[in-house]
Order: C-alpha cells, then sequence, then structure tokens
C-alpha cells in the first residue's frame, strides 16, 4: 500500500515541476525585466525609441511590437486562402485515398523544415524575386518576412481546420443536400458557420507561431528600429531583436530585451489560450 | 412556384459553374502550397549534395581563412559538420533525457487523474508553454543556466532551452494514448491483484508505447532543426566539444554561422541538407512506428 | 437466390396506374460488384404514403437515397436502371434540382445549429442563394410551420436556435424544412426512430394529414407504425423488393413466406 501512495505521489510531482517551470519562467521574465519598467515604465511599450548609445540610452519597444504585429497579421492574411483550401481539401473534399495522403505529407514536410532554413529560401528565392519586381531594393522587409512565415505557418492552420471541418456532422451536410445544395453551397452556408470557431482557434494557434517565429524573420525583415511605414519597408519584431542584440546587451539594454521576451511571452501565452478553449468548446 | 422554378432554372447553371469553379480553385491553391516544399528541397539538394562526403561527416568546419584559401585557389571548402553533429547529438539528447522521464510522469498523472483541480492546472499550463515562442525559452536558460551554473554560454544551457520546448507534446502525446486504452484493459490488470503502479508501469505503459514514442519523436524532431534558443545558449564552438559546460556547435547553429560568413556560405546548403534529412528521417521513423506498432484494443 | 427469384409472381407487386415515381429495374452498389438493392420494379403513387419496411440492411434505405440520389455522396457508387419522376428520368435531372423537388427527412432530427427556427425554414432558398423579399419568408415560414403544426408552439421564438426544441418538435421543424420548397414527394428515413411515443404520434398525424398535398415515401423499422398510417407498404429483403401491395392486404393475407414471416416477428 506504500508503495502505491509513494507511485502516486511520484506522478504528481512530475506535473508539480512542469507547473513550476511555467511559473518559474513567468517570474524570471518579471524579476527580469523590473529594472527596465523600472526606468521606463509604460513608456517601454509605447515609446518608440530604441538607443542603446551610452548617455542618452532609452529602450521603446513600440517599433518591434509594431513589426511583430503587422508581419505576423500580414502572414495570416496570406496564409488564409492556402490553409483554408486545404483543410477543405482533407476535411471535406478527399478524406481519404492516395491524393489526400500525398497532401497530409507534404503539409507534414512543411511543418518539418527549420527556421533557418525557410530564411535560407527567403534570402536566396524569394528575396531576389522582390527585388526584380522592384517591390523593394534590397528585397529584404516585412513583405518578405511575412510572405516566409506564410508558408511556415501553412501546417498550424490547416491541420486544425481541417479537423474541426471533418467533425462537421454527416447528418447536417446530408440535410443539406437534400434541400439541393451544391458542395460549394453546403460548404458556405453548413461547414463553415459549424466549423467556424474551430476554424478561428486554428488561425489563433497559427497567429501564435508566427508572433514567436524568430530566425527566418531574422533573416528577412531587414532588422531596422524604425517604424516600419509600409508593408515593403524594412523593420523588426520582437523575436528577432532579441535573437540579435541579446549576445552582447548588459545593463538596461540587457533587461529591456528581458522585457520583450516577457511580452513576447503574454502575447503568445494570451493567444494560445483562446485558441486551446475555443478548441476545447468545439470539441466538447 | 412557377416564378420561383423559373428564376432558379436560370440560376442553376451559375450554380453548378460556381460550385465546380471552387472545387477547383480550392484544389489548386492546396496543392500550389506545394511549390515552396520543392522549391526549398531541390534548392537544398542541387547546391548541397555536392558537398556531402564523408569529411564532411568527420571533420570540424573550416575557418573563414581556410575556406578563404580554398575559394582563391578555386578548391573545394575543406572541412565538415562533424563539431555540429557532436553537438546536435549532445545537445538534443540531453534535452531528451531532462524531458522525456518528466514529461512522462506528467503525462501519466494527468490521465489517471483527469477530473482533478490540480491536474487541470497543469494541463493549462502544458497548453501555454506548448505556444511559448523558442527564443524566449533561450532567453531564459540563458538566465537559469548560463548566468550562474555554466557561469558562460554552454550545451547544458541548450538543452534546457530545448528540453521545455520538447516537454509539452511529451506529456500530450503520453496523456492522449494512454486515455485512449479502454479502462476494462486496467481494470482487468487489478482484478488479478496486480498493484496499481505495475499495472501503469507494466500494462499501460507498454500498450501506450506506440503513441508514446511516436510523440516523443516528434518532440525530438521539432526542437533538432531550432537555432533561435542556442543562439542564446550554447553559443557556436569551432571545436568538437565534449564537455556540456563549455559551447558547443549544433547544426542549425553552423548554418547560421556559414550564413554569415562571406567565406563559408558555400557551406549552408551541405548542412541544411543533413539537418533536413534528419528531421525527415525522424518523421519517418515516428510514422512507421505509429503504423507498425498500432496496438488493437 | 435462383429458386426465390423463380418465385416472383407478378401478384406479389402490385401495378401502380400513373405512377408519379416509377422506379424500374433499379440496382445499387456502394463499390465493386456487390449490390445493395437488385433489380428493384416499383411505381408510386401520388398522394398516398408509401411505407418500405424490411430487416436492417435490407436496401430500404439505399432505395430511398436513391430517390433523390443522395446516395451518389458517397464516391465509388454506381446504378443500373431507372427511375421516371413524372415521367422524367431522375438520372438525368441535375441532382441539385431534382433534389428541391423531392424532400428529405432524416433519423435523427438535424436542424442547421448555426441558424434559427426561422432560417432552418427557409434554408432550401438560402442554401440554393434564392433572394426573397420579407414578406414573402414570413409568409413562407408561417406556412409551413403551420403545415407541421408547429406555428403556435414557435412563433413567439422563431430566431431561437432551431436546437433548443425538444426531438419531436426539431424534427416537426425539419419536416417543415423538407416542405418549404414545396416538393412534390417526400422521403422520410425513419423518421420517429429516435423519438418517444408521443412525438412520434404526433408526426404520424401529421404525415397523414400531409399526404393531401405531397406523395410521401416511408422507410420505417416499426411494422405498427406502417400498418397505422401506409396506404401501400413494401417489404424488403437482402436488397430485393419481395413483396408490394396495398397496406392492409399485406398486413393481413402477406403472399410471400418471407413477407409473413417478417410480419410474425421471426426476424428482424
Amino acid at each position: 500500500m506504500k508503495s502505491e501512495k509513494l507511485f502516486q505521489y511520484f506522478l504528481k510531482l512530475g506535473g508539480i515541476i512542469v507547473l513550476m517551470v511555467a511559473i518559474g519562467i513567468l517570474v524570471t521574465l518579471i524579476i527580469g525585466s523590473i529594472p527596465t519598467f523600472k526606468e521606463f515604465g509604460f513608456g517601454f511599450i509605447f515609446s518608440s525609441n530604441w538607443n542603446p548609445t551610452e548617455g542618452r540610452e532609452s529602450y521603446g519597444a513600440l517599433p518591434f511590437i509594431i513589426g511583430t504585429i503587422v508581419t505576423s497579421i500580414l502572414a495570416l492574411v496570406l496564409t488564409f486562402p492556402f490553409a483554408l483550401s486545404i483543410a477543405l481539401f482533407l476535411g471535406e473534399y478527399f478524406k481519404k485515398g492516395r491524393i489526400s495522403s500525398l497532401l497530409k505529407t507534404m503539409i507534414d514536410l512543411l511543418a518539418g523544415i527549420p527556421s533557418v532554413v525557410y530564411g535560407l529560401w527567403g534570402f536566396y528565392t524569394i528575396r531576389p524575386i522582390i527585388v526584380e519586381l522592384g517591390l523593394n531594393a534590397q528585397g529584404f522587409g516585412i513583405f518578405t518576412s511575412a510572405f516566409v512565415l506564410a508558408i511556415m505557418i501553412i501546417p498550424y492552420a490547416s491541420s486544425i481546420s481541417a479537423e474541426v471541418i471533418n467533425m462537421v456532422p454527416s447528418q447536417l451536410k446530408e440535410a443539406a443536400y437534400s434541400l439541393g445544395a451544391t458542395r460549394f453551397e453546403v460548404v458556405k452556408h453548413v461547414i463553415i458557420p459549424n466549423a467556424g470557431s474551430g476554424i478561428f482557434a486554428g488561425f489563433i494557434l497559427a497567429f501564435g507561431r508566427a508572433i514567436g517565429e524568430t530566425m527566418a524573420v531574422t533573416m528577412l525583415i531587414g532588422n531596422s528600429n524604425n517604424i516600419p511605414t509600409n508593408l515593403f519597408d524594412i523593420g523588426n519584431t520582437m523575436a528577432s531583436l532579441i535573437a540579435n542584440q541579446f549576445g552582447e546587451a548588459e545593463g538596461l539594454k540587457y533587461t529591456s530585451l528581458v522585457a520583450m521576451g516577457l511580452l513576447l511571452f503574454v502575447i503568445t501565452g494570451i493567444l494560445n489560450l483562446i485558441g486551446k478553449m475555443v478548441m476545447r468548446k468545439f470539441t466538447a | 412556384m412557377n416564378t420561383i422554378n423559373s428564376i432558379s432554372n436560370q440560376k442553376l447553371r451559375w450554380r453548378v459553374f460556381n460550385d465546380k469553379l471552387f472545387s477547383i480553385v480550392m484544389m489548386t491553391l492546396a496543392f500550389i502550397s506545394a511549390v515552396p516544399l520543392i522549391s526549398i528541397l531541390y534548392q537544398l539538394i542541387k547546391k548541397g549534395y555536392k558537398q556531402v562526403r564523408l569529411s564532411f561527416f568527420i571533420e570540424v568546419a573550416p575557418d573563414t581563412m581556410e575556406a578563404m584559401m580554398a575559394k582563391v585557389n578555386h578548391e573545394i571548402i575543406p572541412g565538415g559538420i562533424a563539431n555540429g553533429i557532436v553537438g546536435t547529438l549532445i545537445i538534443v539528447g540531453m534535452a531528451s533525457l531532462i524531458a522525456i522521464p518528466l514529461g512522462l510522469t506528467t503525462g501519466i498523472y494527468l490521465s489517471e487523474s483527469s477530473k482533478n483541480k490540480m491536474a487541470n492546472i497543469v494541463r493549462f499550463v502544458v497548453d501555454m508553454l506548448q505556444g511559448v515562442p523558442s527564443i524566449v525559452l533561450g532567453v531564459i536558460a540563458y538566465i537559469w543556466v548560463v548566468k550562474p551554473i555554466t557561469s558562460g554560454f554552454s550545451a547544458l544551457a541548450g538543452s534546457v532551452a530545448l528540453s521545455i520546448m520538447m516537454l509539452p507534446s511529451i506529456i500530450r502525446s503520453t496523456e492522449e494514448t494512454l486515455k485512449m486504452i479502454p479502462p476494462t484493459l486496467k481494470e482487468a490488470a487489478l482484478s488479478l491483484g496486480v498493484p496499481y503502479y505495475k499495472t501503469v508501469l507494466k500494462v499501460l505503459l507498454p500498450t501506450g508505447m506506440s503513441g508514446i514514442s511516436t510523440g516523443i519523436i516528434l518532440g525530438i524532431s521539432r526542437i533538432a532543426g531550432e537555432t533561435a534558443p542556442l543562439m542564446l545558449t550554447a553559443l557556436g564552438s569551432s571545436a568538437i566539444n565534449l564537455d556540456i559546460t563549455q559551447p558547443s556547435s549544433a547544426i542549425p547553429l553552423l548554418v547560421w554561422e556559414f550564413y554569415n560568413d562571406p567565406n563559408l556560405v558555400n557551406l549552408i546548403w551541405g548542412a541544411s541538407l543533413i539537418l533536413l534529412l534528419i528531421i525527415f528521417l525522424l518523421n519517418i521513423v515516428a510514422k512507421a512506428i505509429s503504423k507498425k506498432w498500432k496496438v488493437q484494443y | 437466390m435462383e429458386s426465390t427469384i423463380l418465385n416472383k409472381t407478378d401478384d406479389k407487386i402490385i401495378q401502380i396506374e400513373s405512377p408519379i415515381l416509377n422506379i424500374d429495374k433499379l440496382s445499387v452498389s456502394y463499390g465493386g460488384d456487390k449490390y445493395s438493392i437488385m433489380d428493384v420494379s416499383a411505381g408510386i403513387q401520388k398522394n398516398k404514403i408509401t411505407a418500405i419496411m424490411g430487416p436492417s440492411g435490407c436496401g430500404k434505405s439505399t432505395l430511398l437515397r436513391a430517390i433523390n440520389r443522395m446516395h451518389e455522396l458517397y464516391p465509388d457508387t454506381h446504378h443500373k436502371g431507372s427511375i421516371t419522376l413524372a415521367g422524367e428520368n431522375i438520372y438525368k435531372i441535375n441532382p441539385i434540382e431534382l433534389r428541391r423537388k423531392i424532400g428529405m427527412v432524416f433519423q435523427r432530427p438535424n436542424p442547421f445549429p448555426t441558424m434559427s427556427i426561422y432560417d432552418n425554414v427557409i434554408a432550401a432558398y438560402k442554401l440554393n442563394g434564392i433572394k426573397l423579399k420579407k414578406s414573402e419568408k414570413d409568409e413562407i415560414v408561417e406556412r409551413s410551420l403551420r403545415e407541421v403544426g408547429l406555428w403556435d408552439e414557435t412563433k413567439d421564438a422563431l430566431h431561437k436556435k432551431g436546437t433548443f426544441l425538444s426531438g419531436g418538435q426539431q424534427q416537426r421543424l425539419c419536416i417543415a424544412r423538407a416542405l418549404a420548397y414545396k416538393p412534390e414527394v417526400i422521403l422520410l428515413d425513419e423518421p420517429t426512430s429516435a423519438l418517444d411515443p408521443i412525438a412520434t404520434a404526433k408526426i404520424e398525424d401529421l404525415l397523414v394529414n400531409l399526404k393531401k398535398n405531397y406523395t410521401i415515401i416511408l422507410v420505417t423499422h416499426n411494422m405498427g407504425q406502417a400498418a397505422r398510417i401506409s396506404d401501400h407498404s413494401m417489404f424488403m429483403y437482402l436488397g430485393e423488393l419481395v413483396e408490394y401491395g396495398k397496406t392492409k392486404k399485406m398486413f393481413t393475407t402477406p403472399k410471400d413466406e418471407r413477407t409473413e414471416a417478417y410480419l410474425t416477428g421471426k426476424f428482424g
């Protein structure tokens, strides 16, 4: 009987450690960013001046927050038609068979490609195209990053959406067909409305991914500390700023980068929870 | 009714056309997503295959001078990615050593206490951890390990960052797999007088082994290509380094270094190709396991 | 099997004068050489209730679904033979058109959960992209709900979701949804199997009332139901139409021993 109890405590210990890790991350980030918030207050979030020059030091996250949000939203917009098409393809039109397993394999492969390799592809393949089209002289910038990000998040957005589309009860679809609906009309009036919240959750989770993506963005966005003025302008995201500047950072710059990490943690955490909550309601 | 019917007759062609058009557009868009994949693979294979020789696996990365000399003399850039391969093995291996036992216990705990308040909190936390950007975990490992423990960049710090990253997928796959095992199996074991912990270890875990190991392997494949957190922790090293308290290289880190060094930049393709092959191989193994060893309940 | 086919004489299958639907040597397969129904021939009389009975897997649902071509939703299905609706071969009509002339009600009530009661009733118009004026919509909704006796119960809650209704009300809503487009034929696939006896009785009364305006084909598992409300009955067994006749006659003096065995509860 004793070993019984001991075993259960042991299992519970695992859960407690995981909990401690998560709390630890939050606490560590908060403590690490205290000096920054003491110095700048909420100005850290709303100031657009990022200046490490000694004596005139000032750290404001706004250009990076804007850069992150603009890049990620653009990526989401670009990914939407493709991810939704894949989801309908796998969840409704071709649930089984060789052609759908081919597409599934391709999605899996896309998901497996490391961020740094996407960055290389963006640099050597997409960037020259952007230059060629005259969209941007160097080919770096918000649009280039968002384009590559859009491809990176296709697997996340499409796999969850395919799942929920697949879960739409066939009796509802049959009811619509029996009223003379075409397949497109069934998709539009029955599948999308019924799977809508789940599809939304899938895209929210994909959005969270896009916000936290680092390497590919670092290699493509142009790393400027200014607020981007248009979609083809260069800019920077929170994640890529940390990657670029953390190594040599000290003092206020260091704590400001930790504070940036805290912001990222909170934003992606909230997005992830919203997504999972909607998902859970959907499956329940 | 007649008016409606005649209107609908006019509309019928249009609707059928719309329906066809939609499915064509949908299929086209779905398969356009394959274009980047093909483009990436083509690029890596075309530019990378020449570099993949035996020496590529057993020699360390060249320094920039060596590479420059080779370039000037129009020779193939010498060296390989041995330091990266060893580093990846060590960092990923150690991350697995940390994450697998913790992930398994937590996963079993969650599957065994489905409606417990504490378990719900843990589930919530696991959901949240799953979305944490890897760069943030790099920052965390820097603060937790690089500064206080190894007082400098280290392979260990990289492992800590990656282990947190792979935890959620191990926990989730363990929980889901164990939950799918019919309760009758557990009841049968318990009714034979087998103690609870032995039931879990000797009956439930082996039954769920294929699902759990699939989750673990997918977790490993997810972290094997991670670069950003390693930039803040393992940093990189030009030599093979077996001491986990010292900086270490890894294949993705090498790709990043090559990319930033004009003399070495040609090596990115070979290194990326190897990295991608490793990840795809892990994915294939995971799929094979889940297919072959699927237990029929 | 051979012998039963030989035994089949014409008097086991009644001939219907000028049927609205005529099924001619229909066989349907869900893939491969295995046919779920084989060589079914029967005429369906207008403004009558025709019940299709038989043990599970006898092909009664397949036959029903072949009438509005719903079986084609599954890949790999194919059929032989034909069905005509008022003389027109239904396999030559676009299924989208056809299904509006032939409404269907399913085993489980399946109102669209994202739509209100109101929108559920006019779903056929909405799905088919037909724009109506508010007054036309109101009229269709009221007429259809009155037809199924649901108007008084729901007129103050038309914009609530249909899924809040009771099972029996939901099923009547689904019938209203099928009626809204004024189909010529209504197919019902065991419409009361998920309902309690009181709700079932209401639906049965409703169907008897509806046959004034519609032709009704009803698949049922429940012999009592067929006896209570149908004018004609079909008995199917192993994909074959064994017997088809006036319900009263068939229940009192079945002509095939398999029909008799079924009616006396020997199988099914």
